[in-house]
């Protein structure tokens, strides 16, 4: 069983993070930067712990849906944006937790049809051909609209529950102060996510509708994931491995972003690796990535000597806190009253760290400048 | 030290997630020798037998059992009892004996530290990957389990000091190893002589006097580690136990060195002779047991006994003796102590595979000198590596071995082609050669088809024997490593030969 789950990463999730590194630095996509180095940027995609953690640990087959993802962004940055939407819808319907990042292919592919001389025939060309790849994948239950609706149901047990275990969820972190479940009903409480999601979500897509870019494009990515990761209904911990792919395919520009988010992830993580008795490997991997991330030709490392001393005590002061939370969920016990009282904790540093690092990247792509549509217009024309 | 310190660093990750795998009879040995030397008292270390596993490495590793015993009686005092440990295998036993190996690697990393921080930062970073990621030490160490690292860093700093010129510093490291190893006795014969030629020299006062220095410290240390058992009486017990007689030439699973094909010769020869009408004895005895009596193992060659090993060593070490003792150059000596122990290799007495780390290990080094020795170096480990594949016969094992020597010649490949053109760049600048385009291949013909030959070994282990035999002659596979495996060996002791007799 495990050989197919590392069969089907090195055949699928390998050549995608191959090809997008690829496509990355061909067409220089992060601006021109001195001491990139593609291979740290490809150590960084494949080896990040979650992953490997969760799929080969936890068992799972996210790397499936994931490399396909992957392929789908390396596609769009190579403009080839059939070959992206196929691989996309093809990753919808592998695993629906893929729609996270529906906003932004979305967002970015309309952005770039309107940017064309016929907006709608480019359209109605991708409309084309996600209907088909999700015919040819639906087939077999075509045959009529019960099967389809039973199938739609069972990939959506909205029955289950606002959230499952202890998430580092905007819902369940503030449920600690506000109870959700007494306040609304399932329906309202349905309503009142979607409109937090696309509210969160709502500038960056705006945002790439306007002036769409590839560095924005994965900002996008990011934006979107996380925004559904914070505020959707029925999340799971091992969500946090969507936000987690942009964020590591963004490594080589917001190395410290990438590293902070990765080490918090882990941390969401933690209690459900110590079930799966995986502590020895989450130690280990854990390790082996910072080793990695701060790897000796110091050409991708992080200068951390030009940090002021307020940013770095404002940096160690959460980092503590983990260490401690760590060894304390292995040592005590927690009291009779509040038996979920560790997970809590973790989950409240987590979420906190989410939040400052969504409005970091929201603010990044708002910002970002809009020259490179212009240029790209402009090779064109020539 | 910091690159160094990264080096080691990734490695122990790696350590760390090998500490579910498989592991030996080995594990319960050092397991027995922690409890052994925990809970009896000196005088009778040697002599014990409450288990088979019996205490068999000279004095000073078996005080560094005893070290390690204190930590371990403080995490659980089941691993040192000595009867209730007993195949004792829960988890803090696991865990505190794999954490042992990876910590005591230490000494590993200060020795690669010293013995490449004065080469150009390429092939720095090339040596320390070359030593501290080595997939052959890996495997024996932190999957089979031994304490080879250890030992070896030891042999390391030892050579690190003779390369320097510190001579004294070097000698007494390498009595400190031969009291934690007997095994490492075999380079004696060089140290001797290059010590004698190249430390003891000067007018005869100063000479006398620097033996004498020398003689003093090397004895200093072996009174250390057995002293003890000097005064206890016990030295032929301890001698008694650290040489058992009664071993067969090669051990069950045949090292890859001269003997296989010596074997094979024979079994080859006495069938052929049958064939031809002669009579021909069935042997009595096997080549893995004993010496039973006057009866040799062997139909039609003749016997082999330790006493014409111990010469065949000795013959086979003599040119690198007689470079040693005529023109002593301190930028040799790792060169001639990894000749020392291929002979020791090729020629032994039930030899063990897992020796060929001794120096397989300090030829990485050596690697680093010139373009042919990196050629040689890329086949010997690759070779050297994959005949230590039969230790791990377990399938969850598999991808973990293929992927450590597959990750160990990509990472050579890369390396030896920007150091070959590194070392192109310089030539055209220095000489114009034409004739040089074969010269600056990683590997030629030959080369390449015995690596794919490797390849067709392995399928051959793996999907066709069971294909075509099933469960038969399941010794056949083995046998087949060994042999090829042999062939690649003799080309690197009679390489090493041709470089030591005509550069050296």
């Amino acid at each position: 069983m495990r050989w197919t789950v590392l069969s089907s990463d090195l055949l699928l999730f390998f050549p995608a993070a191959l090809y997008f590194v690829w496509v990355y630095c061909r067409r220089n996509v992060g601006g021109d930067k001195e001491g990139r180095s593609a291979p740290w940027l490809l150590a960084m995609i494949l080896l990040y712990p979650c992953l490997i953690l969760i799929d080969h640990g936890h068992f799972q087959y996210n790397c499936i849906s994931l490399g396909l993802t992957l392929g789908a962004i390396a596609a769009v940055l190579s403009r080839n944006e059939l070959v992206a939407s196929a691989l996309f819808s093809l990753a919808i319907n592998h695993k629906q937790m893929s729609l996270y990042f529906a906003p932004a292919f979305f967002s970015h592919l309309l952005g770039k049809c309107l940017g064309r001389q016929n907006p709608i025939f480019e359209v109605m060309k991708l409309g084309l051909v996600v209907i088909g790849t999700f015919a040819l994948v639906w087939q077999p239950y075509l045959y009529s609209l019960e099967a389809v609706m039973e199938v739609l149901s069972r990939l959506s047990p909205f029955e289950r529950g606002k959230y499952e275990d202890y998430v580092a969820n905007f819902w369940c972190s503030t449920s600690i102060f506000i109870k959700w479940k007494r306040l609304f009903p399932i329906q309202s409480m349905k309503f009142l996510s979607l409109i937090a999601t696309v509210s969160a979500f709502l500038p960056s897509f705006i945002r790439q509708v306007k002036a769409p870019s590839d560095r924005g494009f994965l900002y996008a990515l990011l934006n979107s994931s996380f925004s559904f990761y914070l505020f959707s209904y029925q999340v799971h911990e091992k969500s946090i491995l969507l936000p987690l792919l942009p964020a590591s395919l963004l490594a080589l520009e917001e190395p410290l972003l990438f590293g902070w988010l990765m080490y918090y992830a882990l941390l969401s993580m933690y209690p459900l690796l110590c079930r799966d008795h995986l502590i020895l490997q989450y130690i280990s991997v854990l390790a082996l990535f910072g080793f990695i991330f701060y790897s000796p030709d110091g050409r991708s490392g992080m200068r951390a000597n030009s940090f002021s001393i307020r940013k770095r005590a404002l940096m160690t002061l959460p980092l503590l806190c983990s260490f401690i939370l760590h060894v304390i969920y292995l040592s005590l016990r927690p009291p009779k009253k509040y038996p979920f009282l560790f997970e809590a904790m973790i989950m409240l540093l987590c979420f906190s760290q989410f939040v400052i690092l969504t409005l970091h990247t929201n603010t990044k792509q708002l910002m970002l400048p809009d020259c490179s549509t212009r240029t790209e217009r402009g090779k064109k024309d020539l | 030290m910091e690159e160094a310190a990264w080096f080691w660093g990734v490695a122990t990750c790696v350590k760390l997630l090998l500490v579910p795998t498989y592991h030996s009879t080995d594990f319960e040995v050092h397991r027995h020798w922690l409890a052994l030397t925990s809970s009896l008292p000196l005088a009778r270390w040697y002599s014990d037998a409450s288990s088979p596993w019996t205490l068999d490495y000279p004095p000073l590793f078996a005080y560094f059992e005893l070290l390690l015993s204190l930590p371990a009686s403080l995490l659980d005092p089941t691993i040192v009892d000595l009867v209730a440990g007993q195949n004792y295998a829960a988890s803090s036993a696991l865990l505190f004996q794999r954490v042992s190996v990876a910590a005591a690697d230490l000494v590993l990393l200060l020795g690669a530290h010293r013995l490449a921080r004065r080469l150009p930062p390429f092939r720095r970073r090339l040596a320390f990957a070359f030593l501290l990621w080595s997939p052959a030490l890996l495997i024996v160490d932190h999957i089979h389990f031994q304490y080879n690292g250890f030992l070896l860093g030891i042999l390391l700093l030892s050579l690190s000091f003779l390369a320097e010129g510190r001579d004294l510093a070097g000698g007494i490291a390498f009595a400190v190893l031969i009291c934690s190893k007997h095994l490492f006795l075999v380079g004696a014969p060089v140290y001797f002589v290059y010590l004698l030629r190249h430390y003891c020299r000067g007018g005869f006062g100063k000479a006398l006097g620097r033996f004498l220095a020398m003689g003093s410290a090397v004895g200093a240390v072996f009174a250390t580690a057995f002293g003890p058992f000097l005064y206890h009486g016990q030295m032929l017990q301890v001698l008694h136990r650290l040489f058992p007689f009664g071993r067969g030439l090669c051990h069950a699973y045949w090292a890859p060195n001269f003997w296989v094909f010596y074997i094979v010769l024979d079994k080859i020869l006495a069938f052929v002779l049958a064939k031809l009408g002669f009579v021909i004895q069935a042997p009595k005895a096997s080549f893995t047991g004993g010496l039973v009596g006057d009866s040799s193992p062997f139909a039609v060659l003749p016997q082999v006994t330790p006493a014409i090993t111990f010469l065949l060593v000795i013959l086979a070490m003599s040119p690198c003796l007689i470079k040693a003792f005529l023109k002593p150059q301190s930028k040799h000596i790792i060169r001639w102590v990894a000749y020392a122990y291929t002979c020791g290799f090729m020629f032994g007495w039930h030899v063990h595979e897992k020796a060929s780390l001794h120096f397989t290990i300090p030829l990485a080094i050596v690697a680093m000198e010139s373009l042919d020795d990196a050629r040689h170096y890329f086949l010997l480990s690759i070779v050297s590596c994959y005949s230590l594949f039969p230790l791990l016969f377990e399938p969850q094992e598999y991808p973990v071995k293929i992927l450590l020597l597959a990750v160990h010649s990509i990472l050579m490949w890369l390396g030896f082609c920007q150091f070959r053109i590194s070392r192109t760049s310089h030539q055209r600048k220095t000489s114009d050669s034409r004739g040089s385009c074969e010269k600056n291949q990683i590997i030629g013909c030959a080369g390449t088809c015995y690596l794919l030959g490797l390849f067709g070994v392995e399928l051959w282990g793996q999907l066709l024997h069971p294909y075509f035999f099933g469960d038969k002659l399941p010794f056949l596979p083995l046998m087949l490593v060994s042999i090829y495996c042999a062939m690649g060996m003799m080309y690197s002791w009679a390489w090493q030969l041709r470089q030591i007799i005509r550069f050296c």
